[in-house]
């Protein structure tokens, strides 16, 4: 039990044998991913809501399963105010009645978000995007378009791939020459799924597939890969961190948001709306990016942020060239399938 | 024995008057019922903590409320309905009314999600209907909404699968769980080949996991008989060299083969220094790694009872056999071998059955096509939120341990089995 918790648990304590529940019901949990991640998010939103508001938050992990959400509502015992969450996961928690319905309204609208980035159940906080890095120490004039990740005569050696379908099914398509616009339309036919599988099958031997984030810069470090793709601010954070000189492709990058979401049966909806709107003020948003080289959802944020740290963000107009966002409905209606398929791919 | 009792006794009654029957089985319920209350919590608590969850787990993998729950009126209204066309608008009506209220409670998401894994792309296509169904005129008529919004709507099939789907109890899940499903038209039919996946892990899983028995049991068997016939200040200390991976976590070990076993990693490493090889071999992300950090890992849990049958047996025995004239192998096999098995016998069980639920260490160091049945069970809990399907793999992995258990219990008799 983390210090902030003892804390919490003494006070709830004495305020329950005073008889003063009220004075702490504001407190909130808030559920992220934990590592750096949220390490930024503690800089730029929990410590400075503190400090401001003197309500206390406490802080808890988990690795994007909705299936904690769901056991937690479920059982009708909601500890978590704000969750962290991917896109996949507001789309399926709003269509399951797990998610609360955002009132965008105290948020100044859906239209100061990133175009596409608001969901009925989510707001969204931050753009990140799915990448391919190499090391530059290694490979000197390195690969540049999303094509060369799929050409190992070119570029011989094995390549890291996260294990999903996600991803990897639009960088084939991208690669073997479909227009990012058309990425999607493609998919939804049964000829683009194979299309993409068969692009897939030309590198199968050559990938080593990851499922932790941390594995990808960890691969490429000790050599085992050429090139790794990966979410854009693990690689940050391994330069940063680790002093590796790897280098982001962006050709091709696929986007995708995370999002703050508030679980069915949240004690204090205000308090939790508070902190939200706290947390989507373009100042905070430009504060993460010092953090993490993750963009801010906010488009007003962009102003704030300076140029030497834009330079490494997603959404920096000269990375986003030609960027693919995700498109959660497809992925909504088409995933379970996809992942049996991509799974029963793996193992022939 | 006093005077006074002796007659008593030759009469066959106790002191208090009792026929010495009744008196011992007396005596006998007493220490019954005290071994019953003292094994009572354990029993209350397996059932609560293990025989429960099982149920309720089983429960799951045939259970089918979705539909049933969220959809009582259509459901109801499909029964007058026979399949081969297109319902006519009372169905439609009852539909609508429950498409709405379920818009209120948002469960639209909820049937959609379930029509999904039978009729793949549904779910938005709900979720369409369900929006333009709360913006539509009350009262109807219906049909012409559902028709304007999508085509799957005027599809006999998907009405014919909507009513299957509609049934409280389903084999879904389970036939899934073992690549079969029904067709359009109700019969039984093999999974397509591109979604066939769980046999073959099925196989896999029975294979790594037969593999690492074996593995532990060649490595194990000698060290287990080192053990037992060296002195105890040696066999201490290599004990302690057994048992020491107890005390690590499997996490940690499992990440600690992965430093070893990269490409350049400290075994290639070495390797091409010696100049044992002249290229990189592939150690990790394969069946070999697998197969490799699983052994470690499982090693003691087959030691241990050889290990302890091997200590209970006497040395005179061996001694015996040779002054008899046996040679050294004739007397290993003959005499001491048959006397080691039950041990053998709990050793390998043990490893097998623990080696079926494997999960994080495949995950980390072995390729795709070492994942076992309990990376799927995780993937279809925490990811897919499709318990029905983790419950169904769940309960033929279950089936799967019985049947083995079973198999072991005929030909070795787990009554033999002597683990400590």
């Amino acid at each position: 039990m983390s210090k902030t918790t003892i804390r919490t648990a003494a006070l709830a304590l004495a305020a329950l044998t005073l008889g003063a529940g009220s004075a702490f019901a504001q407190d909130l949990t808030i559920t992220s991913w934990g590592g750096a991640y949220q390490k930024s998010q503690d800089e730029a939103y929990f410590k400075p809501y503190t400090a401001k508001t003197k309500i206390k938050i406490t802080q808890e992990e988990y690795n994007g399963e909705i299936s904690k959400i769901r056991a937690m509502v479920e059982s009708g015992k909601t500890t978590w105010d704000a969750i962290d969450v991917d896109a996949a996961t507001a789309q399926q928690g709003c269509d399951e009645g797990i998610l609360l319905q955002i009132d965008y309204s105290k948020f100044g609208g859906k239209d100061k978000f990133v175009k596409g980035s608001t969901f009925e159940c989510a707001v969204p906080t931050i753009i990140y995007s799915t990448i391919y890095a190499y090391d530059a120490d290694k490979i000197k004039d390195g690969p540049k378009t999303i094509g060369d990740l799929f050409d190992t005569k070119k570029w011989p050696g094995k390549r890291a791939l996260q294990k999903t379908p996600f991803g990897n099914l639009e960088f084939a398509l991208m690669a073997d020459g479909v227009p990012v616009d058309k990425v999607y339309e493609v998919l939804k036919t049964k000829e683009g799924v194979d299309r993409a599988f068969k692009k897939l099958d030309t590198i199968k031997k050559d990938v080593v597939w990851w499922e932790a984030g941390a594995q990808p810069p960890q691969l490429l470090a000790s050599g085992e890969v050429v090139m790794a793709t990966a979410w854009n601010g693990r690689i940050f954070g391994a330069n940063k961190t680790d002093k590796r000189n790897f280098k982001i492709v962006w050709d091709g990058q696929l986007q995708d948001w995370d999002l703050w979401a508030i679980p069915k049966g949240v004690k204090s909806l205000d308090a939790t709306y508070a902190f939200l709107q706290f947390a989507s003020s373009p100042e905070q948003q430009a504060e993460q990016t010092k953090y993490i080289s993750y963009g801010p959802a906010l488009a007003a944020a962009t102003p704030h942020i300076a140029p030497d740290i834009l330079k490494d963000l997603p959404t920096a107009p000269e990375n986003a060239k030609t960027a693919l966002a995700n498109d959660p409905v497809f992925w909504g209606d088409n995933g379970e399938e996809l992942r049996k398929r991509f799974n029963t791919w793996l193992a022939q | 024995m006093s005077s006074t009792t002796a007659p008593a006794l030759a009469a066959g009654t106790g002191p208090d008057g009792l026929s010495l029957k009744a008196s011992l089985a007396r005596a006998e319920r007493r220490s019954r019922l005290v071994s019953l209350a003292l094994v009572t919590p354990l029993l209350l608590f397996i059932v609560a903590s293990f025989c429960i969850p099982l149920g309720f787990m089983l429960y799951r993998a045939i259970d089918n409320p979705e539909v049933a729950e969220t959809l009582p009126a259509t459901v109801a209204a499909m029964k007058g309905w026979t399949q081969g066309g297109v319902p006519e608008e009372p169905v439609f009506a009852a539909l609508a009314a429950d498409l709405i209220a379920a818009q209120k409670a948002r469960t639209t998401g909820l049937v959609g999600k379930r029509v999904n894994y039978e009729i793949p792309g549904a779910r938005s296509k709900f979720l369409k209907v369900g929006r333009e169904l709360e913006r539509a005129p009350a009262g109807g008529p219906w049909k012409p909404i559902f028709e304007k919004s999508d085509p799957q709507w005027t599809d006999p099939v998907f009405w014919s699968a909507l009513k299957r789907i509609g049934q409280p109890m389903t084999a879904f899940y389970l036939l899934s769980a073992v690549d079969l499903r029904l067709d359009q038209t109700g019969a039984l039919t093999r999974q397509v080949p591109d979604q066939a996946i769980f046999l073959d892990v099925l196989f896999r899983t029975l294979w790594i996991s037969l593999l690492v028995t074996v593995s532990t049991l060649v490595l194990g068997y000698p060290i287990a008989h080192l053990l037992a016939s060296l002195p105890p200040r040696h066999a201490n200390l290599l004990m302690l060299l057994v048992l020491l991976p107890f005390t690590t976590s499997i996490l940690v070990r499992t990440t600690a083969w992965v430093v070893l076993l990269q490409t350049n990693g400290v075994l290639n490493d070495v390797m091409v220094w010696l100049g044992l090889l002249d290229e990189r071999i592939q150690l990790i992300y394969n069946r070999f790694g697998t197969v490799l950090a699983m052994t470690h890992i499982q090693l003691p849990f087959t030691v241990l009872p050889i290990y302890s049958v091997m200590k209970g047996i006497s040395p005179a025995h061996m001694r015996a056999a040779r002054s008899l004239g046996a040679g050294p192998v004739y007397a290993f096999t003959r005499v001491y071998m048959p006397q080691t098995l039950p041990g053998v016998g709990a050793g390998c069980l043990l490893t097998f059955i623990l080696s079926l639920g494997y999960y994080i260490t495949p995950a980390l160091v072995g390729g795709p096509l070492d994942q076992m049945i309990s990376y799927f069970v995780a993937l279809y809990t925490n990811r897919e939120l499709n318990w029905g399907q983790a419950s169904a793999l769940g309960a033929v992995l279950l089936a799967v341990t019985m049947v083995f258990y079973a198999i072991f219990n005929r030909l070795v008799g787990i009554d033999k089995v002597k683990l400590g």
